[in-house]
Formats: C-alpha cells, sequence, structure tokens
C-alpha cells in the first residue's frame, strides 16, 4: 500500500505507560539507553511494514546488538509475558512485523554482518540484519550468488526472508528460501539457544528447518544463518512476448512447461499494468497486446542459444502475435526493469494499491482474471495484474484511495473475494508475502478448524504460552467462527448487496 | 478407498484408546531403515492410485499406497520425472513410504538448477493424524506460505507423525541430454575436486566416487552437456552402462552396498576433510570400504556389525554432519543420532501435537517413542 496515513478501519490501542516503565527498566537493566526505545517519536517508525494499512506504535522497542542480548531480552520477557514481536527491515507486505501495544519489539538490523563466505563448499554464514542483496554482492567476486531475489532484495533482510520463506522473479527454477537455507540458528522463546539444519544437507529426526522457515517469527527468533551459493549463470536473455489474449498468453505458460522447458523467470502482465509501466520506466513494452510474457533463459552462451530457440518455436506456436530477444544485457535489464517497477508505477497513477498473493494452478489463470474483471466491475475499483506466471503466483493491484475509508473498505472486500477464489480454484491464499495479520481471516477458509487446531498446537509446542508474535499467521478457532458468521452477512441478506457502490 | 480411510480410522482409535501401537506399511522396502519394527501392522498398499497429473503444471498428487514404479511409469508417459530420484530398494516401494523415509538419491546434490532433497518436492499432503483425524496441508502450487509448512515437516518423520494418506509433488521434465564422466584419482582429490566443479556453472546431476574411480554425470540441455565433458576431460561412459551404473547407485544395488558388513552413511558439509572410521572397518571386495556421493556431502562406509556406533557418530558430528546406522546390524540402540536437550524436547513436542497417544511407529525414529 501507499503511504498514506489510514488508520481507519484498525484503530490503535493505548499503551499501559505503567507496564511500559517496568518492561524498559527490565531491559535497560542489561542494555544501553539507546538500544531500548518507548518515548513515542522513537517507537514511531517502528509502527508498520510494509503494510501500511496496519499500524500500531509498539510498547517497547528493543535493539540488541550481541546475541547474549537477543537472549537476555527473549528471557525476560519470557519471565515478565511479555510478547515479542521480531522484525528485519520491515520491508514484509502482510503485516508480520506489525508491532504490539503489549508487547517488545525486537529490531535486528543491528545484526548485519557477514561472518563468512567460503567459495568452495558454496555457503555463506549471515547474520539475520543482512540485505538479501549484500549476500549475492559478497559472493560475486567469486561467481556465485544467492538465488532467492524478491523484489525488495535491495532492502529486506534474509532474516525477513527465512520468516516469510520469500521467493522472487527466478524461484520457478531456483527455488524458494526454504530450497536455498541450509542451516538458521536462534533462540526459542524462552531464550535458550537452538539450531535447525546443519552444513550438511540432512539433520537426524524431523525436518524442522523447512518448518522454521517460512513461520513468520513464531517459533524461534534467528541470529544466524548459512544459506547455499550457487553458480552465476554466464548468460542470460530475456524473450518478450505479446498476445492478442490475456487467454492465450495463459495458455502459452502451459504449453511451455508442458515442452519440457523450466525458464529462469516466466512473468506476465496485463494490458493497465503495461500501460502504467511504460509511461513510468519506457520499457519498450508492447502496448497494444492484451498481455505480455517476459520469457528468461540463462546458462551458458550455447545452452542459452539453444534454449531461446526452443522457447521462441513453442511461444509462436502457442499464437504470440510479436516476439522480441533482448540483444545485450542493458536490453535485458531495461525488459525487467519495467516489471520491476509495476509496484512504484502503479503507485504513481493511484493514490494507494492494494497487492493480493494468490497462488492458483495455471490452467485456471483465464478463469481467474475473469473473475477479477468481474470484481472491478462489482467493486468499481481499476486492478491491473502482475503474476509470476511460471508459478501461478498472482499479484493483483487494485487501486484506491485510503483517505476515503468507504473506498477501503470496498478494497478489502474486493481482496477478500480474489483470495477466497483462490482457494476454491485449488490454490492458496498467499504465495510469498505471509499470512501476517493481513489474511489472517482467509486463514479460516483456506484450512479447516481441525488444520487450525493442529497449527495452534503446533505453536504451542515452541512458545506455550503463545508469547513470540502472537496474534499473526495462524487464527483462533474462535475468530474463525466470527469471520464465519460475518462472511454470512456479507452475502444476499445484506441490504441492498447487489447494488454497486461507487 | 473411502471404505480403506474408514477402516484406517477405526484402527487408529481403537489403538488410541487401548494404548496400542501400529506399525505402517507398505511395500516393505524400507522395513530394515530406522528403529526396530514395533507394533500391530497397518497395511496401505490398498490406499492407491494417481488422483490427479497435470503435465503443464508440473504436479502429480497421488494416494500413499501408490506402487513408486506406477507413479515413474505415469510421469515418463509425459517425459517428466521425480526430480529427487528416491531410491527404491527392491520392486514393490511406495509412495507412501518413499515420503516417510525421505530418502533423496544421487540427483539431491545437483547443481545450480533447482533439484534437490525429497522435501524440496514435497508441496502438500493429507494426513491422518493420531486422533484419526483426516488434515490436508500444503496443496498443489509451487508457491504457498499460508500456516506452517507442514507437508515437508512429514518427509522424513518416519511415519511417527501420522498415516501420510496422500502425496502431492512437484515433478520435472526429464533432461534433453546427458552424459557420464569417468575419472581416476583418490578420494581427497574427488572432493576437492567436486567442491571446485560445483561452483562453476556445469550442469552436474550426480556424483559417485569409490574404489579410485569417481563418475560424475551431467544432465540438461545438448550444448551445456557437451561443453562440459569437453572441458573436464575424463572417460566417457557408454550410455546404457551409465544409466544401469546410477541405478545401481540409487537403488544401491551396487556392489559396494551389497557386500555383507554394517552400512553407515555419514551426512557432511561437502568439503568435509576425507573421514576414516577408526575400528572394523571392511574393505569391501575391490570396492573399498568408503563410497562417496552428492558432490562429498555424503559418505557412506562399510563397518564390522559390531564397530563402536557412538565413535563413529562422534567423527561425524566433529565433521560438522551425523551418521545413522543405515543397515546389516543391530539396531536396537536406535539408528538415528540423537539430540540436544532443546531439541529433543521440541521433536516430543511436535510428536505430542500429532499422535498424543503414540499410535505410529513407536521406535521407528528414537527409541522412547
Amino acid at each position: 500500500m501507499g503511504a498514506e496515513e489510514h488508520t481507519a478501519s484498525h484503530a490503535e490501542v493505548r499503551i499501559d505507560p505503567a507496564r511500559q516503565r517496568e518492561v524498559v527498566a527490565a531491559l535497560r537493566a542489561f542494555m544501553p539507553e539507546h538500544a531500548v526505545l518507548f518515548r513515542e517519536e522513537e517507537a514511531r517508525p517502528y509502527e508498520c511494514d510494509g503494510l501500511s494499512a496496519y499500524r500500531q506504535l509498539p510498547m517497547v522497542v528493543a535493539l540488541p546488538e550481541t546475541e547474549e542480548q537477543v537472549a537476555r531480552v527473549l528471557r525476560t520477557c519470557h519471565a515478565l509475558e511479555v510478547p515479542v514481536v521480531p522484525r528485519g527491515a520491515g520491508t514484509g507486505l502482510s503485516g508480520g512485523a506489525l508491532p504490539s501495544a503489549e508487547g517488545v519489539l525486537l529490531g535486528m538490523a543491528k545484526f548485519n554482518r557477514i561472518l563468512s563466505v567460503d567459495p568452495l563448499a558454496r555457503t555463506a554464514r549471515v547474520q539475520p540484519g543482512v540485505r538479501n542483496a549484500a549476500i549475492s554482492e559478497a559472493a560475486a567476486r567469486h561467481r556465485l550468488y544467492y538465488a532467492p531475489d524478491p523484489s525488495s532484495q535491495i532492502a529486506c533482510t534474509i532474516g525477513g526472508n527465512i520468516a516469510e520463506n520469500s521467493g522472487g522473479l527466478h524461484c520457478l527454477k531456483y527455488g524458494l528460501t526454504v530450497h536455498n537455507v541450509l542451516r538458521v540458528r536462534g533462540y526459542t522463546v524462552e531464550g535458550e539457544p537452538v539450531e535447525f539444519g546443519s552444513e550438511a544437507l540432512d539433520s537426524p529426526g524431523f525436518d524442522l528447518l523447512a518448518l522454521a522457515i517460512g513461520s513468520e517469527g513464531m517459533l524461534a527468533v534467528t541470529v544466524e544463518a548459512t544459506v547455499k551459493l550457487v553458480p552465476k549463470p554466464e548468460v542470460a536473455r530475456v524473450i518478450m512476448a505479446s498476445f492478442a489474449e490475456v487467454e492465450t498468453a495463459g495458455n502459452a505458460v502451459a504449453d511451455m512447461i508442458a515442452a519440457g522447458i523450466i525458464p529462469a523467470g516466466l512473468e506476465m502482465m496485463d494490458r493497465p499494468a503495461t500501460r502504467a509501466v511504460e509511461e513510468f520506466v519506457h520499457a519498450g513494452y508492447d502496448l497494444e497486446a492484451a498481455a505480455i510474457l517476459l520469457c528468461e533463459s540463462d546458462g551458458t552462451p550455447a545452452e542459452v542459444e539453444e534454449e531461446i530457440g526452443r522457447m521462441k518455436a513453442v511461444l509462436s506456436r502457442s499464437g504470440a502475435t510479436q516476439l522480441k530477444v533482448s540483444g545485450s544485457e542493458a536490453e535485458r535489464l531495461k525488459f525487467w526493469a519495467g516489471r520491476k517497477a509495476a509496484f512504484p508505477a502503479v503507485g504513481r497513477i493511484s493514490p494507494d494499491y492494494y497487492c493480493m498473493d494468490g497462488t492458483i494452478p495455471k490452467k485456471r489463470l483465464g478463469e481467474m482474471l475473469g473473475f477479477i474483471a468481474e470484481m472491478e466491475r462489482k467493486y468499481s475499483l481499476r486492478c491491473p495484474n502482475v503474476f509470476h506466471a511460471g508459478d501461478g503466483n498472482l499479484h493483483p493491484l487494485i487501486l484506491f484511495d485510503a483517505n476515503d475509508p468507504e473506498e477501503l473498505h470496498r478494497t478489502e472486500q474486493f481482496a477478500a473475494e480474489v483470495l477466497e477464489k483462490c482457494v476454491a480454484v485449488g490454490g492458496t491464499i498467499t504465495g510469498e508475502h505471509g499470512v501476517g495479520i493481513e489474511k489472517i481471516n482467509q486463514m479460516c477458509v483456506q484450512f479447516g478448524g481441525k488444520e487450525i487446531a493442529l497449527f495452534l498446537a503446533l505453536k504451542q509446542a515452541f512458545d506455550a504460552r503463545g508469547l513470540l508474535n502472537p496474534g499473526k499467521n495462524i487464527p483462533t478457532l474462535h475468530r474463525c467462527a466470527e469471520y464465519g458468521r460475518m462472511h454470512v452477512r456479507s452475502g444476499k441478506r445484506q441490504p441492498f448487496a447487489e447494488l454497486p457502490r461507487f | 478407498m473411502e471404505a480403506a480411510l474408514a477402516r484406517y480410522a477405526q484402527r487408529i482409535r481403537s489403538a488410541a484408546s487401548t494404548g496400542g501401537h501400529l506399525r505402517l506399511t507398505g511395500g516393505g522396502t524400507k522395513d530394515f531403515y530406522g528403529g526396530p519394527l514395533e507394533g500391530e501392522p497397518l497395511e496401505l498398499r490398498e490406499y492407491a492410485g494417481i488422483v490427479s497429473y497435470e503435465p503443464s503444471e508440473l504436479v502429480v498428487t497421488a494416494r500413499c499406497g501408490t506402487p513408486l514404479a506406477e507413479l515413474e511409469d505415469a510421469l515418463a508417459r509425459s517425459n517428466q520425472m521425480i526430480p529427487f530420484e528416491p531410491p527404491r530398494f527392491g520392486a514393490g516401494g511406495t509412495l507412501g513410504g518413499c515420503i516417510a523415509a525421505g530418502l533423496s538419491g544421487p540427483r539431491r546434490a545437483a547443481n545450480g538448477l533447482y533439484y534437490g532433497a525429497a522435501r524440496d518436492f514435497v508441496l502438500g499432503c493429507v494426513l491422518m493424524d493420531g486422533r484419526a483425524d483426516l488434515v490436508r496441508f500444503g496443496g498443489q502450487v509451487m508457491k504457498n506460505v499460508a500456516g506452517y509448512d507442514v507437508s515437508r515437516l512429514v518427509v522424513g518423520s518416519m511415519g511417527t507423525l501420522g498415516l501420510i494418506a496422500e502425496v502431492s509433488l512437484k515433478v520435472l521434465p526429464v533432461p534433453v541430454a546427458r552424459a557420464t564422466l569417468r575419472f581416476t584419482m583418490d578420494s581427497a582429490e574427488a572432493v576437492r575436486k567436486l567442491n571446485e566443479w560445483g561452483g562453476r556453472p556445469l550442469p552436474i546431476t550426480a556424483s559417485a566416487w569409490c574404489g579410485g574411480t569417481l563418475r560424475v554425470r551431467f544432465e540438461g540441455a545438448v550444448a551445456a552437456v557437451d561443453a562440459a565433458c569437453a572441458m573436464l576431460g575424463g572417460e566417457r561412459v557408454n550410455a546404457a552402462e551409465a544409466l544401469a551404473y546410477w541405478d545401481g547407485v540409487r537403488d544401491q544395488s551396487d556392489p559396494f552396498f551389497t557386500t555383507p558388513g554394517a552400512l553407515w552413511r555419514l551426512s557432511v558439509p561437502s568439503t568435509a576433510a576425507p573421514i576414516v572410521l577408526p575400528t572394523g572397518v571392511l574393505p569391501t571386495a575391490g570396492a573399498g570400504s568408503e563410497f562417496i556421493e552428492w558432490g562429498g556431502a555424503l559418505r557412506w562406509w562399510k563397518a564390522d556389525a559390531d564397530a563402536d556406533a557412538a565413535s563413529i557418530r562422534q567423527i561425524a558430528q566433529s565433521a560438522g554432519g551425523h551418521a545413522t546406522l543405515f543397515r546389516g546390524a543391530d539396531r536396537s540402540q536406535g539408528a538415528f543420532a540423537g539430540h540436544e536437550p532443546v531439541l529433543a524436547r521440541l521433536h516430543k513436542n511436535v510428536k505430542a501435537v500429532f499422535d498424543p497417544a503414540g499410535v505410529f511407529n513407536r521406535g521407528r525414529l528414537y527409541r522412547d517413542w
């Protein structure tokens, strides 16, 4: 969402000053003054992450500088029964780092050192506050890189990537965070040291590493990770393919995979998205096309030559009206610049936008686009579409003005309907941005009561008192029961439910 | 199929209420693996069949009793494969057993491309837990971060968390070209070379060193495979011989694995210095006593059946990894390396979440549960 001030639908909870004094004193017993913040002007910058529709002033902000301090913050908070919300760079899009009015925000930004890069083993040991892109920068002189590349990679941290199991433009071929992290070392909510995974390729017992990755900071606090580095492809080239129909473009994606090709990246944008982008970055997109596909091949020059040929053949057979292959690295980057600038470009044509993150089976893409168009009419809101087409991950962007509370409300209903449709067609409410606070109601649509109960029990297995990042990711069964009722009310029984609203 | 599930639920409920134990079984091809078998067998082969397979989605969903061979045949007809090359250890193995054991074959440590372990390719599962509740996690899409990743947690859980009724796997196209090269070198040089090559954009998808011979498999685009072969030299292995060789590694029908003695599996960082087990190491006829896979990250050792387990585990741990007593010796003291107290507690807690009455596969992962 944009940066406009709006707390209309999510009121801020007041902080208890006596409790605040107690917790500050307890933390300052072992941390310097500058590392424990509580005055409003100091704590305000931490009030939200990338999902700015939800804001809450944290009771206390703790910015530890040593591992010992992390452990003691956790032990102290556990003893005082104070919730702890871990935070990296705060770029997350689902409110996973939204502070608690009764809690301590644990900012891990000072843990920003790359501890070692081992070119022979192709691994890097890093602290959680290291930026995603900084790992690849450090590995570049060995012609290696860290593969997952979320679009926020210049700012987001590896600790946050681990919490969210972040993906990126190239995860179809190179995998998500869970496929590229070997080991996570951290502390339990009680401040005990714990290590998941190892620098070997597997560990005895349950795969707690896989469980911890993507757990949204609910199971443990990361203080160090070992990530995998992979050889940098010698060259990459991208094809820009135009299509006269969005459905034809969707089918071309399926045809590509069925032909046995796994592109390094396979992205789709519809015309409203390419038009917004073209004005902003002049990427050279075909503005007459209903949709364009960006299809990348990487590897050795000979390998890329061979694969680009196969890709062009498939795209032509699938009905592409125009194919343009990047002739130079500069042109390749220009083609991608448009896709990478999609969110800011959309930000220029609308005061705010709301980014969705559902994932669906690729064969349902046409149907899904039809549904989104229907929702645009129903809610009188525009919605350009950008997709990680290769893995069915959608990022429709609803344009709205958050200064208008009624429009924000319509936007949230629009988004909820789209996410529920994702579930209905066999997909998921979130492919890579996480549930956080934002999609917590839709979790009740994605999962039944028994699954939710097991998730809550799993949380308890790691955090019996529910103090680590409470209220995120997994809804209570009570909340689902309430949401269920609310959902029924928003159907036909609501007065004038069928009327368009402006 | 519903009737089978109802029967399983009945058995689970009855065991849970009487303090009984069930042993989940499929084809029985991995009965040798893990702790000793305990409990009444609950036979799952009947719950079989491919539920859905969409080649253009790269996803297949099948029931636990589906024979691995049937699944692989169906994929092969669309020129696709299970990317982690699960070991088969003989005919009759099932998908459920494959996921419960969580073992991966030679392609596990492939270079660059997104190949990986069994857990890397599991997208979703349906589990019947210790309360006989049927629960569904993950799904049939590549990217899914809704809720905790239970589908990957059950991979390698040895059936201790529940009956894995159905699994969705990501599959991949069969590579266009492949070649195998053979080199003569000692184990230290092989480990060094494999790590060096791993840092270059070469399409290596398997490696095996044994008895002074290193074999490396390349798969991918024709141009990439040809270029790699030209660059690295070595001796090109005839295609049919190579195919048979990698099957032998995958299924452990290679002579190194079939000779008698205890087989230890040491999973270590790929760059770990050459490992030498201290006592009772058996040189396998003509093959030596060590077999190295996964670019150096997996070191198999043949040892006397009564070799000292504690010191073997200590050696693996010092190298940054862990040792598993894989087969061929008394496993009553446990097959897998243990945990320090915090991890041990988390394991017990997680087990209790899914199987509070301790119905499933008692002792198969750890002795006391």
